[in-house]
């Protein structure tokens, strides 16, 4: 996280993230979080078909929507500057908590990227119509059996490795707030809620 | 969705041909509706294309009778267990509870119930559609495209809506109405 200057809302204070990367992080956060179980339940109701396709519908709908919203994070991330780290962290932490976020970031757009890659060589040719409204074509590949089994593995393991990612994040942000009592959470909550009443 | 009565309206057309009443006397009879005959369906998909396929198997039986075309009749069934469509996991997923459910109903029926002529060469069928214990009145249109001694042979059309069988399925990404593309070919016994 180089430099200390914010662009972001004037109500931020100095250290916080940007109302922008707040809404981004938790928006982007908590569906990812819906969409691992939703990706798992695809698979375990193989026995019941029609709430099988219709579960796929919805987890392609919320992948794709993962997607454009982490690419414009990705693009606010690089474009914007974040607030310097917390002061006082041994090294080690902090060079762990900037390659897992930077992982993090990475694989919210290349894990729904390896689902659009499947949904685009699968022999089903099912389109991706999301949430109804969009038709989201199909990425100009040879559909075979084998490029989709490929792309489905691919998925399953980024998509489990992000999940097992995101909860080591989460438990280090859940270590700092409640054992280590430090501002490392206030910095990424809504100014309204964590900072007004300190006036 | 499947369509059996078309064949019925084609033998209407056939009676009506160039010259009525003579032809009707020509083509006077019972027809078995042969293997050769092809029932193929296509589903529109949203962004264009669509799933197409067909039901290799099937039976039924056309009634042309002497007169009052009314009185002729269709009977056709077939087993939605031998859809193809070129893709293993779709047949199997059309094969499923999801849409036919053919473990429990093996069959899908159709029986006219009246035909009406709409030109000299085509006729409208109207009939009873039964597939997954439901039954609706359906209508198909069917024509006459070759007549010959002992066999007749009707292209038969018509869509058939998928939601009121309780198999919609996929929709909006699919289209609720299947589309049916027939050649029935009758052979008289
Ligand atoms: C951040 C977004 C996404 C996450 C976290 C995610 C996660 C998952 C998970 C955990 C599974 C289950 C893997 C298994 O147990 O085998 C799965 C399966 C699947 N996902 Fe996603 N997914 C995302 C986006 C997408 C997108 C955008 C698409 C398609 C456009 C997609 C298509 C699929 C498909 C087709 C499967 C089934 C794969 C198979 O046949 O085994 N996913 N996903
Ligand atoms: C739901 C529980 C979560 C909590 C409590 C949480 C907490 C935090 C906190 C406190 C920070 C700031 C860390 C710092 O200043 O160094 C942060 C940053 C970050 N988190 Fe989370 N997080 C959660 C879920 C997630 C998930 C599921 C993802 C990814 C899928 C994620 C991705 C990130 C990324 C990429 C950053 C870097 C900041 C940015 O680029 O916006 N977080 N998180």
């Amino acid at each position: 996280m180089p430099g200390r200057k914010h662009i972001s809302p004037r109500h931020s204070p100095p250290g916080a993230y940007g109302l922008t990367a707040i809404i981004f992080h938790w928006l982007v956060g908590l569906l990812f979080l819906v969409q691992i179980p939703l990706g798992y339940l695809t698979q375990a109701v193989a026995s019941r078909p029609a709430l099988q396709f219709d579960l796929y519908q919805w987890h392609k709908s919320v992948g794709f929507l993962i997607l454009a919203l982490a690419l414009l994070r990705l693009a606010w991330r690089l474009l914007t500057k974040s607030p310097a780290p917390p002061e006082g962290l041994p090294h080690w932490e902090l060079a762990a908590a900037r390659l897992a976020q930077a992982l993090l970031l990475l694989l919210t757009v290349v894990v729904p990227l390896t689902g659009w890659l499947i949904a685009s060589t699968s022999p089903l040719r099912i389109p991706s119509y999301v949430f109804n409204l969009v038709v989201v074509p199909h990425l100009p590949l040879t559909p075979s059996q084998d490029a989709d089994r490929l792309w489905s593995s691919l998925h399953a393991y980024l998509a489990y490795a992000a999940g097992l990612l995101a909860l080591v994040h989460i438990g280090a942000a859940l270590w700092h707030h409640f054992l280590l009592r430090d501002e490392t959470l206030s910095r990424m909550l809504p100014p309204a809620g964590s900072h007004r009443r300190t006036r | 969705m499947h369509r059996r009565s078309i064949i019925f309206g084609a033998a209407v057309v056939l009676l009506a041909r160039p010259a009525p009443a003579a032809n009707l006397d020509d083509s006077v009879g019972r027809y078995r509706i042969t293997a050769s005959s092809r029932i193929a369906f296509t589903v529109d998909q949203v962004g264009g294309g669509g799933l197409s396929g067909s039901f290799p198997q099937f039976s039924g039986t056309i009634d042309l009778r002497d007169g009052a075309l009314e009185r002729s009749s269709v009977t056709f069934r077939l087993a939605p267990a031998s859809v193809v469509t070129g893709e293993s996991r779709v047949d199997a997923f059309l094969r499923s509870d999801a849409v036919f459910d053919v473990a429990r109903h093996p069959e899908i029926t159709f029986r006219s119930t009246r035909v009406r002529l709409i030109d000299a060469s085509s006729a409208a069928i109207e009939g009873i559609l039964s597939a997954r214990g439901r039954s609706r009145p359906e209508t198909f249109t069917a024509t006459v495209v070759r007549r010959s001694g002992n066999a007749v042979t009707f292209k038969v059309t018509g869509n058939v809506l998928r939601s009121p069988y309780g198999m919609d399925v996929g929709t909006p990404i699919y289209s609720n109405i299947v589309r049916f593309d027939m050649t029935i070919n009758g052979r008289r016994f």
